[in-house]
């Protein structure tokens, strides 16, 4: 499905409901409803504050300031913002969480240099 | 020129103030910690509010980590229901069913905290019992228990690991996901008998007893 573009990344707008394989080889940022997987290898998702996501997500880069229940593979960081809610399995090289962010699932840091951000909010 | 002095003394805090966060030292996280330095890959299930610190804690050590807020799953209106004697209560099957899906065995530490104070009485023993399951053989549990009446009201905190046996208490803010405005209270106090027999099917307990009131329980399945 081809999404609208701006110069930066590709938006999935607050009154789209998509149903299905979402791939792509640029950046994403959603803030409707997306059910299915998305596959963005080399490229960076973006779940907004309105974003309602369920799905695997495959991406360089992963924020969540919305809802995703889905497991995260990230092969180099993920973000939760302080909004997020965030349920599954994340598998990146770091990560960070901001405080108040609500996180359910496992994590598993990957690779040689796994070093891991975390800002707790203080 | 101030006439009058309030009569506690006590200044008023900021509106906009961050809750004041606390430290402890745990013994029985540093019985864990001990644990923890000698073995690597270790499996952790954390039951506490989401904690950056202790997943990069954790991870950091090479090891695994679970995460799941239990206390903010067992505010969910669609749990609430009757017991035999018309008395509310929760729907400890349900809850059962959507959280705790681990498999058996799979644990080598579980971290409780001090939700079991917390958690409404229908869910603590059927809460405790799949807890024994998932744990592996000699696997530890901690949990934190208040030691006297502390009223309904005693803040409930959540537990940053700092290091070793230190902690970082920070009192919590009820985070509502869609999940209806249950209020996070103290349910009742155990005593020591009460939590031998919470915990009757693991195979060891060991009781830490510190001065601010809270009495920690270390059990090895």
């Amino acid at each position: 499905m081809n999404a609208p573009k701006t110069a930066e990344f590709a938006l999935i707008g607050k009154s789209v409901v998509i149903k299905g394989e979402l791939s792509g080889s640029e950046d994403l940022y959603i803030d409707g409803q997306v059910e299915g997987s998305i596959e963005l290898h080399g490229n960076n998702l973006t779940i907004g504050a309105n974003g309602q996501v369920k799905a695997n997500v495959n991406a360089k880069g992963v924020v969540v300031q919305g809802k995703l229940e889905g497991n995260i593979r990230a092969s180099d960081r993920a973000e939760l913002r302080k909004s997020a809610v965030a349920v599954g399995d994340i598998a990146t090289q770091r990560l960070a969480i901001e405080d108040g962010a609500y996180f359910k699932g496992r994590v598993d840091i990957q690779g040689d240099r796994a070093k891991q951000e975390a800002s707790g909010g203080k | 020129m101030k006439l009058f002095r309030s009569s506690s003394g006590a200044s008023v805090p900021a509106q906009n103030a961050q809750p004041l966060r606390l430290t402890r030292r745990s013994n029985g996280l540093g019985e864990i910690a001990k644990v923890l330095a000698q073995q690597e890959q270790l499996c952790i299930l954390d039951l506490g509010s989401t904690s950056a610190n202790n997943i990069r804690y954790f991870t950091e050590r090479g090891h695994k980590i679970y995460s799941e807020d239990l206390l903010e799953a067992s505010t969910d209106p669609a749990l609430a229901t009757t017991d035999e004697q018309g008395k509310p209560a929760l729907d400890s099957k349900r809850f059962l069913a959507e959280n705790l899906m681990y498999p058996s065995a799979q644990f080598d530490v579980v971290l409780c905290w001090n939700f079991p104070d917390y958690l409404d009485e229908s869910l603590v023993k059927p809460v405790v019992e799949k807890l024994w399951s998932v744990l592996k053989p000699g696997g530890l549990l901690l949990a934190f228990f208040h030691t006297r009446e502390a009223g309904p009201d005693a803040v409930c905190y959540r537990y940053h690991v700092m290091g070793g046996d230190n902690l970082e208490m920070q009192p919590i803010e009820l985070k509502k996901h869609g999940r209806g405005g249950s209020t996070i209270r103290l349910q009742r106090v155990f005593n020591n008998r009460h939590i031998e027999n919470l915990f009757r099917d693991f195979s060891s307990i060991k009781f830490f007893l510190s001065r601010d009131n809270i009495r920690e329980v270390l059990v090895v399945r």
